[in-house]
């Protein structure tokens, strides 16, 4: 008997040990490129550990049970005839509530982490009618902290295609630059069917959608050029509808945005 | 609506077509009704299959080279709509459900026989023309989901067909899920109580439960994206003030609860299977039948875990997050059930067998990357990306698939009283179980690296990994060749199975393969103890 | 309805082995309703959501005329009340009562039917003139097309209810329990659709 206890948790410390390293050596995901990232693969990393604890757990204990009960040439007749457990059943009703719950508690800490529990921004500075209603998206200002030092960007998307309005400079870019390290905040709006802008290496995704602007905010945290990809169907040409997103120094930034600008036209 | 036949006429046996011609009649036999189904199924599960291989040729190249783009995006549409609403929803619910659902309550037949009827010969109509719709102008080129205003836009004989088909596939689902309640719950055997029934009856119950209130949801608001596209209404298109958004919550509140209603039926056949290979009764009864229950219940509130980029407000993120990362739960149970079942067993290592736990491994993964689906931040990122794409194949392949091979292999002998080739099953499952892998494990890493789905032409730096992909879907495709050999040739010259080559235990067994016209020569038995195995030895031991 | 005789067809073919099953019909059909009640629901929430979220555009009509819708009200469950009649007159055999009853709520509901078209030709907004008016008219269109087929159904029992060679009769009392809790029901999703549409 001991023996048998001996054996089950030499094996559960042994998928343990092996999810754990296999969690943190092997890494799945591109460069980390905005605040959002690290945020982000610290929950990738854990929800990777447990769930490579479960699976492999499992599969060791079909592939043993195969093995281990499989019928012998020689055997007749059948298993022995137990029908249930309830302190077993139980406990694998419990213990995976805990680990579910615990895992939405911390997702839901991470995501506030990111800004997304944040209420939306409703007298965001780039809305010039206060009636104008933002649907949702991921905000990391609250009402508040009116961002004033945010880069404020307007994105249209289109068919098959998006264009960043910068208000400031009262010009329009198909590349979206900005600089490093700064919170960029931005108004999205699709002019026919939906889209959904996403930079992989940002960890972000929000839909565009038409008749319902939605803000996305993030902060980018390396200089580099990454795609900013389309994630939504949108029709032929949808896989090609991408763009990039040019994160510079500051300077770098400046010099860019200057030579676009144009003087503000007054009517 | 009353079809008001003279139930004498109906009732002679022998103006029915009897032989192999029966299966092209209008039946009113469940049996019939049900070999109709798979059959039928399956023919659609090899069309679907066809343009899931065009699929992966298409994407073994990062260019857009094999068909133009718009033809990709029908075909992907095409793929999707086959395999859910003509392949795993009537095989798995129709199919089987007709066939085994009256044995195990102990009657002749299905509630409603001609209704049963009914619903199975809209599918042929609606999928053919389905698939018509292809040589119109096009078929269907936004998505299975249909999201408007795509759907308003592209070109429309293709999507009001796809609706018209949708819609009678819908009433199909809908007609036999009120048979399949009223099979269960009024045409039992006298004496046979519920909690008696194989637990087959119970996940048709629940995934009844589930068709009847969600689908007619579907039904609806694709009446009403058909007026958007035919009478220029509003309802989902921007352009006239109508929100794209309802459409998703309508949408999803049907087609979550559909992932369910493919892979309950599912859960109710792997439970019969597992304890006939592994002689061993069913582990957790009653804890079985809760957690069905309780899948059909959180089923039901958890639709919009599709939608977290979709502009939902915090806090309906964070109750469908909690809501759908608790359906692990239910689901864990069975799970564990299922493994304490094969537990100390005496396991015939066999093709059904090999095929149930191959759907209990797959399942578990892709169940676990549902769970990390459902917490917001993680889908943000990976949400319509090829991580989904993975996610769902896990479960629909390796999971359901899975399951209609294995239940292909235990219930061939009733159906046809000959055994099929272990050797083929077993290369089968093989083949199968690596291309499956190959094919859809990798494109884990291409969703969390970039690659966003439903795209025809794709970074170059995924080339790779892509066609290691589509190596997996030529095996895959492979695979079905032994299978169909198999079927064939035994059907022919199988070795001769006996009434009861499993020993099984449960009422379809009971009587001879394959089985009477009405199921039984004398009166249906009644089996109280559908998985009592290893009973008697245990009186014995006692005994000693 | 598609259903009607199957039931009794099993139990004759049990009949011979002595199992006899309660009639499961009325059990199918409250199915059904369900069914057919979650398409309504769906509408309904639809309809809400909408009105919730999506403001309209200035200057849009939406407001309706109270009298006809509930006049239609009234005749509506006036009618509920004389489909019940109708069925407690076939209970005692009196066969040709019941055929008046079952009439006069076929009246009823063509009179229904009648308001409503009557209704929307005298509104000021068409289907697609804002979202309002495109759900007001796919809620009522769809609810009338199940008065029109009730009502059919009502003429059509009405006819076998008739004494001679009629196979309604208080042996046969399914057709008209069907067709009657179908009528029920409609008149159910009508009431929380006036509520909803005309009162909110
Ligand atoms: C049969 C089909 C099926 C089934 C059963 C499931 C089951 C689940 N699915 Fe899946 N899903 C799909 C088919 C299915 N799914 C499809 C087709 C899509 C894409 C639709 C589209 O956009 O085209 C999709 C998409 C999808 C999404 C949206 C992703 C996105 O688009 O961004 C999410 C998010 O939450 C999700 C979650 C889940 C969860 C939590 C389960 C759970 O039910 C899984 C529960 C099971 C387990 C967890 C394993 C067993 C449990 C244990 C061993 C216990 C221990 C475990 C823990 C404690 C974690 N699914
Ligand atoms: C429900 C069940 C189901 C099943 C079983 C499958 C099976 C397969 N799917 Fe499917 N798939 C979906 C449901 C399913 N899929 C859905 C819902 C989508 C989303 C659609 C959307 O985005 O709208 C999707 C999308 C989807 C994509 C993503 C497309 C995109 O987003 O761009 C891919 C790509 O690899 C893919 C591949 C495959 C493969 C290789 C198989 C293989 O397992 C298929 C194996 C079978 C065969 C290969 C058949 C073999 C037979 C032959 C080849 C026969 C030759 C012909 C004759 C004899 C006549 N599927
Ligand atoms: Cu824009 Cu996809
Ligand atoms: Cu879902």
């Amino acid at each position: 008997m001991l023996n048998k206890n001996f054996y089950l948790i030499l094996i559960i410390s042994l998928v343990f040990a092996i999810s754990f390293w296999i969690g943190f050596n092997v890494n799945l995901l591109p460069a980390e490129a905005s605040i959002n990232a690290p945020i982000y693969d610290e929950l990738f990393k854990i929800l990777f550990i447990i769930g490579l604890i479960i699976f492999i757990g499992m599969t060791i204990a079909v592939i043993y049970s195969l093995f281990k009960f499989r019928k012998r040439n020689d055997q007749i007749g059948d298993g022995i005839a137990l029908e249930g457990n309830l302190s077993l059943e139980i406990v694998w009703t419990i213990i995976p509530s805990i680990i579910v719950l615990l895992i939405g508690l911390y997702s839901y800490n991470i995501y506030d982490r990111m800004g997304g529990m944040k209420e939306l921004n409703h007298n965001h500075e780039m809305m010039s009618s206060n009636t104008e209603k933002i649907w949702a998206g991921i905000s990391q200002t609250s009402d508040n902290e009116i961002a004033i030092n945010n880069l404020s960007i307007e994105v249209s998307a289109m068919q098959f295609a998006f264009l960043f309005n910068y208000p400031k400079g009262n010009f329009i870019s198909g590349e979206l630059h900005v600089p490093v390290d700064q919170k960029v905040s931005m108004k999205m709006e699709s002019k026919d069917v939906i889209h959904a802008f996403w930079v992989p290496e940002f960890r972000i995704k929000q839909d565009i959608i038409p008749g319902q602007p939605t803000i996305l905010n993030f902060t980018p945290t390396k200089v580099g050029k990454y795609p900013i990809v389309c994630a939504e169907l949108c029709g032929p040409y949808h896989g090609g509808m991408r763009a990039s997103i040019i994160v510079e120094e500051e300077s770098d930034y400046n010099e860019w945005f200057n030579k676009n600008k144009k003087p503000e036209v007054n009517l | 609506m009353t079809i008001s036949i003279d139930p004498q006429k109906t009732n002679n046996e022998s103006l029915q077509p009897k032989g192999w011609l029966r299966y092209f009649s209008f039946s009113l036999d469940h049996k019939v009704i049900g070999i109709q189904y798979l059959v039928c199924g399956f023919l659609f599960y090899l069309i679907g299959g066809t343009l899931a291989s065009a699929i992966r040729i298409e994407l073994a190249s990062p260019m857009s080279d094999f068909m133009p783009r718009d033809v990709y995006n029908q075909v992907l549409t095409l793929h999707g709509t086959i395999m859910i609403f003509l392949w795993i929803v009537p095989v798995v619910n129709g199919a089987f459900g007709n066939y085994l659902i009256p044995f195990y309550v102990g009657a002749r037949d299905m509630a409603f026989p001609r209704l049963n009827a009914v619903a199975f010969w809209l599918i042929p109509p609606s999928g053919l023309m389905l698939v018509a719709s292809y040589f119109v102008e096009g078929a269907a080129q936004a998505g299975w989901t249909a999201y408007p205003p795509l759907s308003i836009t592209t070109p429309q004989s293709g999507q009001i067909i796809w609706i018209l088909s949708v819609l009678l596939l819908g009433g199909s689902s809908i007609f036999g899920g009120i048979n399949f309640i009223a099979t269960i719950i009024k045409l039992r055997r006298p004496g046979l109580k519920l909690m008696q029934l194989p637990m087959y009856c119970w996940a048709m119950l629940g995934t009844s439960l589930l068709v009847v209130l969600s689908t007619p949801v579907l039904a609806g608001t694709l009446i009403l994206l058909s007026f958007d596209i035919i009478a220029n209404t509003g309802f989902f298109n921007p352009v006239l003030g109508g929100n794209v958004v309802v459409y998703q919550h309508l949408f999803w509140f049907y087609s979550h609860p559909a992932v369910y209603i493919m892979v309950l039926p599912a859960f109710g056949l792997v439970s019969e299977i597992l304890p006939v290979h592994a002689r061993k009764p069913l582990f957790g009864y009653t804890t079985m039948v809760f957690s069905i229950m309780g899948i059909v219940v959180l089923g039901l509130v958890v639709w919009a875990h599709h939608m977290f980029t979709s502009g939902t407000p915090p806090w309906m993120r964070l109750f469908f997050t909690i809501a759908t990362a608790f359906i692990a739960v239910p689901t864990g149970i069975k799970f564990f059930n299922w493994v304490a079942t094969l537990w100390g067993g005496k396991i015939s290592i066999n093709s059904a067998m090999l095929f149930s736990c191959g759907f209990i491994i797959n399942f578990v993964f892709g169940g676990i990357t549902g769970v990390a689906l459902a917490q917001v931040p993680f889908d943000i990122h990976v949400h319509d990306t090829y991580f989904v794409v993975a996610h769902f194949h896990y479960i629909v392949y390796g999971g359901t698939v899975f399951i209609i091979f294995s239940s292909i292999y235990h219930w061939f002998p009733k159906v046809t009283g000959k055994m099929l080739n272990e050797k083929l099953g077993i290369l089968h499952f093989i083949i199968t179980f690596i291309g499956f892998n190959l094919c859809f494990a990798p494109q884990h890493w291409l969703g969390l690296n970039g690659m966003p789905r439903r795209v025809a032409e794709y970074d170059p730096q995924f080339q790779f990994v892509n066609q290691i992909s589509s190596l997996g879907a030529l095996l895959m495709a492979i695979s079905t060749i032994p299978f169909l050999i198999n079927v064939f040739l035994s059907v022919r010259n199988g070795k001769y199975a006996g009434d009861n080559p499993w020993n099984a235990l449960t009422p379809e067994w009971l009587t001879s393969s394959p089985p009477p016209i009405e199921n039984w020569e004398g009166e249906a038995p009644l089996v109280e103890e559908p998985y009592g195995y290893g009973k008697e030895i245990l009186n014995e031991n006692k005994n000693i | 309805m598609t259903t009607l005789d199957s039931s009794k067809e099993i139990q004759k073919n049990n009949s011979e082995v002595n199992e006899t099953h309660e009639d499961f019909r009325m059990f199918g059909l409250i199915t059904f309703l369900i069914a057919d009640g979650m398409t309504f629901a769906g509408f309904f929430a639809a309809y809400l959501t909408y009105k919730a979220v999506n403001p309209l555009p200035d200057g849009a009509i939406y407001e309706l005329e109270l009298p006809i819708p509930t006049l239609n009200t009234i005749l509506l469950l006036v009618s509920s009340a004389t489909f019940h009649k109708a069925g407690k007159a076939l209970l005692k055999d009196k066969n040709s009562e019941s055929q008046k009853w079952l009439s006069f709520t076929a009246f009823l509901g063509i009179i229904f039917l009648i308001c409503q078209l009557f209704e929307y030709f005298h509104l000021p907004f068409g289907l697609t003139d804002n979202l309002f008016a495109s759900t007001f008219y796919a809620l009522t269109g769809f609810h009338g097309l199940h008065v029109t087929l009730g009502t059919l159904m009502i003429l059509i029992i009405a006819w076998q209810s008739r004494i001679n060679g009629g196979r309604l009769t208080s042996q046969n009392m399914f057709p008209l329990e069907a067709v009657e809790l179908y009528w029920h029901f409609v008149d159910g999703i009508w009431v929380i659709l006036f509520i909803i549409l005309y009162l909110l």
